[in-house]
């Protein structure tokens, strides 16, 4: 046996926040990044994404299995941790309590985003096009929830990548970690910038 | 005059592991070159708090006042740290010591540390030699890895990594880094390392190596200064490797 049940979930969890959630992410703010060359370049990547062939087993496979299990596993690791910032006022542990902080709030921002996206589509209460977000991301309240919850995401991804280096034993010197911060920094202010840029672009048009 | 000089004290203290923890002050005359166990001495020999009534002396543990015991952890100051190398003159005043938290209570600062010690019991933190006949001499280790290995020979199992971690607490069973580096140790060792799967399979778990969430303040902690995460980080390899292994099967595997 490899490992106990323990093991397979942890090891799990920090693969699929990756693979295939991170990607994911990815692909998903870049194809919304097409929003940038207007409604018409948003709606026609829009409409090439909802009309690959199997979308269903691809966003059940893809998408909301493992983000299911990444979620309810990971509120579980968030709540057996108890902070000592006050003590420990580390670099490290400030990204360790702050991985648990986006962890919560990027669940309640995505959880708000697929039902009143992908659900409410789904349904039939909306259509898949460039109004749906304008109309959702004009109103400020709205808008500064999407700011908050895509940055959260961001961070929660890219410092998961640097906790996902050293949970698989890539990164195992100090100096290999240090420059893996860097990455993650990077990494960061880049799916940031993409990610924020298309919200502006939502609200305050072109 | 120095010997008007005084140091005060503040010392959360406890009767017995049930009861509760309450905070009593002490003015104890000043000597040069202290550490908090002599100002501990002094007040055993004259237990008096800053009220001037007589009181229980303080009670802690202590070993080898040289820092390789481990015996004498407590938090001073907030920190987490040896009693015996705490010197009186780089602490700010009032001093305030208080037991660590992680473990429970024996009395006053004296804690129980023997979740640690079950740990290495577990994670079979030794090299097992003993046997019916002589076996011999056994394999030579390479020098650069005796140098990184007898780093991590100087834990003293003195629980401040513990007490840093976010992750050891009421509501987790993870053993803590000072263990899991010991596993590291007993597999770099030529004949340790014949039970090298065997360490292994013990620490994938959650209580295990799956309970460390990356904070790192183990290694910013540690007073002997061992690269706790480092061999973490080390283990999550081998881990891997050894759950590859032991699901699809290898020869190698030991």
């Amino acid at each position: 046996m490899a490992g106990t049940r323990g093991y397979v979930n942890r090891r799990l969890h920090s693969l699929l926040g990756v693979v295939p959630i991170g990607i994911f992410l990815i692909q998903h703010l870049t194809v919304n990044f097409f929003a940038t060359r207007g409604p018409e370049a948003f709606n026609s990547a829009a409409h090439f994404m909802e009309s690959l062939p199997y979308r269903y087993v691809l966003e059940i496979f893809i998408i909301f299995l493992p983000l299911l299990f990444h979620s309810i596993y990971g509120v579980y690791i968030a709540f057996t941790a108890k902070s000592n910032l006050k003590t420990f006022g580390y670099f490290r542990n400030w990204m360790f309590m702050l991985q648990r902080f986006t962890g919560i709030i990027t669940l309640i921002f995505i959880a708000w985003h697929v039902w009143e996206t992908r659900i409410a589509i789904g349904f039939g209460w909306a259509e898949l096009n460039y109004q749906l977000m304008e109309g959702i991301l004009t109103d400020p309240f709205f808008f500064w929830f999407y700011i908050v919850g895509v940055i959260s995401t961001t961070f929660h991804f890219s410092n998961g990548l640097w906790s996902f280096f050293v949970s698989w034993g890539i990164t195992v010197s100090p100096r290999s970690q240090q420059i893996m911060t860097y990455v993650s920094i990077a990494v960061f202010v880049a799916i940031s910038y993409v990610g924020v840029r298309t919200l502006i672009q939502f609200a305050y048009g072109s | 005059m120095s010997e008007d000089k005084t140091i005060t004290f503040i010392v959360t203290r406890q009767d017995d592991p049930e009861s509760q923890p309450f905070e009593e002050t002490f003015e104890i005359p000043y000597r040069k070159n202290m550490n908090v166990i002599s100002a501990l001495m002094e007040i055993r020999r004259n237990p008096v708090n800053a009220e001037g009534k007589a009181t229980t002396p303080v009670y802690w543990d202590m070993g080898c006042l040289e820092e390789v015991c481990g015996a004498c952890s407590m938090v001073i100051n907030g920190s987490p740290r040896q009693s015996c190398t705490a010197l009186v003159d780089q602490l700010e005043q009032p001093i305030r010591l208080a037991p660590m938290t992680t473990f429970p209570v024996n009395r006053d600062l004296a804690v129980d540390r023997s979740r640690m010690f079950d740990s290495l019991k577990k994670v079979k933190a030794w090299v097992p030699i003993d046997g019916t006949h002589d076996l011999g001499p056994g394999p030579k280790m390479p020098e650069s890895k005796r140098q990184w290995a007898y780093e991590l020979s100087k834990c003293m199992t003195c629980g401040v990594c513990l007490e840093a971690c976010p992750n050891v607490n009421s509501k987790s069973d993870f053993i803590g880094p000072a263990p899991l580096s010991q596993v590291r140790l007993f597999n770099s060792h030529p004949t340790g390392s014949m039970n090298k799967s065997e360490r292994l399979q013990t620490i994938m778990d959650e209580e295990g190596l799956m309970g460390c969430g990356n904070a790192q303040n183990c290694v910013e902690s540690c007073p002997k200064g061992i690269p706790l995460t480092t061999s973490i980080a080390a283990l999550n390899r081998d881990t891997a490797i050894e759950s590859f292994k032991s699901f699809f099967g290898s020869d190698q595997r030991v």
